[in-house]
């Protein structure tokens, strides 16, 4: 088979292994494809050479997508998210100026409660909030309004929500500019290595599946280069595959801790991978199941109903009519190509491509191809529970 | 005529650069022009200052903290979006090639926006062929520093002329099919360990 070369871009963040991983190990040259990585500045520059052809497909915060197909921000070129790289990896974190209060108000970072830990943060700012995301269009901004409003916040009123690129979160604490951040991995952890932060919450302990990032292609490209996106699907659904067997990850963290893909420390990059976090300088160790999910559970599948929770959140704040926004929002997660690419593998699918989301507290065994497929646990730190069907 | 007069912010950290782009575009045509310096509050400035096209380095990682315009939806705001090419010249591929982003108000007629991206394309076209002068040059400079090193330790450790060193090191890298750099810089980091 002659190896085609496609351009990939990525932001420098332990949630893009999929890709750098689908390189180095060999799982995409399996399929015939060399991936060539291009690490991008922004997410804005990431999408805009994405919608410009300058690469192929990119890895992309799952509501990029989303926006795109709602006009909110980029170019207008409808994008369409193929395959779900990674479920949750987030972390909130907070100045240690902030941390003190929490501390003095008898908070305990136990790092699993979200609720405990927001209405401590409730309780511990006097004034705004300041808080860094790294993008208007994240799961990060979804997390918290999510989270602040389900505990009484007027958000986004009683919110600053600044937007900061991951590499730059712990400078901007540092500097003072904000008192809080939800950011992805390595950038929270580093933020506690450097002295100027401490974590309070990983971002599963707000909603325990939250669709992270998604690797996006044009929609029109999809349409076209349906064998190389078949190939692309399946090269990063082995690697997904191969991050989630514990053996790996050592390893994992070498390769991604080269200069040219994150550049920090291999060390630092393990917390997310293990699940083994450090939250705060003095050392305090917290386990996290699923802090970083590339595989399990059908991690990969892009649902249909995770875009609509999406889109129905984004129109919500943008002030656009919700059923039509999830709706649009539905079309952007492709689990037919996900499907189409991955038949024939024995990739385990559900049956279906619309679930209710934050039912499951427990994993669940439900209909799929071989019937054997297990979904993790998804729930709300609410209860809340999405029904698309019920809209 | 000043209210028909397309204004203009530049999102610029590097003084010198932003006045170099500043006159490229007094150069192109009439413009009220701001230049925003600070990347802290960047995006309340660009709200303040209300410009019709704003212009940053498609590079500057602060260029995210813009896209919170368009979700903007108050009277004071303006609806802000990624010029876009409708008119087919290929502008806005030529403009992200040549590594500058714009945003430009929504609505704003594209033969308005035009001089003014053309002029800013140039001079970042510019800047762009400066950026990897300078790297090169330094990467030139870096490898004779270390190929001077190596050489000084092949004269020392084996009482040889300057010449003679670097035919040695030549060889050698013609030999494993390196750069002379590469051998010279395998050297310099072995001496090193060895102490």
């Amino acid at each position: 088979m002659k190896t085609t070369t496609l351009s990939v871009g990525f932001i420098p963040l332990t949630d893009s292994a999929p890709l750098i991983i689908a390189q180095e190990m060999g799982y995409a040259a399996e399929e015939g494809i060399a991936l060539d990585l291009k690490r991008a500045p922004s997410w804005s520059s990431l999408r805009d050479m994405l919608s410009f052809g300058r690469v192929d497909a990119a890895h992309m915060l799952s509501p990029v997508p989303v926006a795109a197909a709602l006009g909110l921000g980029g170019a207008g070129v409808p994008l369409s998210a193929v395959s779900v790289l990674s479920v949750n990896g987030n972390v909130i974190g907070v100045s240690n100026a902030l941390a003190d209060r929490l501390r003095a108000q008898g908070h305990d970072f136990g790092f699993n409660d979200a609720r405990a830990a927001g209405e401590a943060l409730i309780a511990a700012t006097d004034e705004t909030l300041r808080i860094g995301v790294p993008f208007p269009f994240s799961m990060h901004a979804e997390l918290l309004y999510y989270w602040l409003s389900a505990l009484g916040m007027s958000v986004p009123e009683a919110l600053q929500v600044r937007t900061v690129p991951p590499p730059l979160m712990a400078d901007a604490m540092e500097a003072g500019e904000i008192d809080a951040f939800c950011v992805g991995e390595p950038w929270g952890s580093m933020a506690v290595e450097n002295g100027v932060g401490t974590l309070l919450l990983p971002g599963t302990a707000i909603w325990s599946f939250a669709p992270e990032k998604v690797l996006a292609v044009r929609s029109d490209w999809a349409e076209t280069e349906q064998s190389l996106l078949g190939r692309l699907i399946r090269a990063t659904w082995r690697a997904g595959r191969w991050l989630a067997e514990p053996d790996s990850r050592s390893l994992a963290a070498e390769i991604l801790s080269r200069p040219d893909y994150l550049g920090v420390p291999a060390e630092v990059l393990d917390r997310a991978l293990t699940g083994r976090m450090v939250i705060s300088a003095q050392g305090e160790e917290r386990q996290v199941p699923r802090m970083l999910e590339f595989h399990h559970g059908a991690a990969t599948f892009p649902w249909r109903s995770q875009a609509e929770w999406i889109g129905r959140q984004l129109a919500t704040r943008a002030g656009l009519d919700p059923e039509a926004a999830g709706k649009a929002a539905r079309a952007t997660f492709r689990s037919d190509l996900h499907r189409q690419a991955l038949a024939g593998t024995n990739a385990d699918l559900p049956g279906a491509s619309s679930k209710l989301e934050g039912s499951l507290s427990e994993q669940l065994p439900v209909a799929s191809e071989s019937g054997k497929l297990f979904l993790g646990p998804d729930r709300f730190f609410d209860g809340r529970i999405f029904d698309p069907h019920a809209n | 005529m000043s209210s028909s007069q397309l204004s203009i912010a530049i999102v610029e950290t590097d003084r010198e650069r932003a006045l170099l782009i500043e006159q490229s575009l007094r150069d192109a045509g009439e413009f009220t022009i701001h230049v925003v310096s600070e990347i802290p509050g960047l995006a309340r400035r660009i709200q303040t200052l209300s410009p019709d096209v704003v212009l940053i380095d498609l590079e500057s990682p602060s260029r995210d903290t813009l896209e919170e315009l368009a979700l903007a939806s108050g009277p004071l705001e303006r609806p802000v979006a990624m010029f876009v090419d409708r008119s087919g010249d290929g502008l806005t591929d030529a403009a992200i090639e040549a590594g500058v982003s714009a945003y430009v108000v929504d609505g704003l007629k594209p033969q308005r926006v035009k001089p003014v991206l053309d002029a800013a394309i140039a001079r970042f076209r510019m800047f762009q062929r400066m950026r990897t002068e300078l790297a090169e040059t330094k990467r030139a400079l870096e490898e004779r520093k270390v190929i001077d090193r190596a050489k000084g330790m092949l004269m020392k450790a084996r009482g040889v002329g300057e010449d003679e060193a670097y035919a040695l090191l030549r060889k050698a890298a013609m030999d494993q099919g390196k750069r002379v750099a590469d051998v010279a810089q395998a050297l310099v980091t072995a001496a090193g360990l060895l102490g």
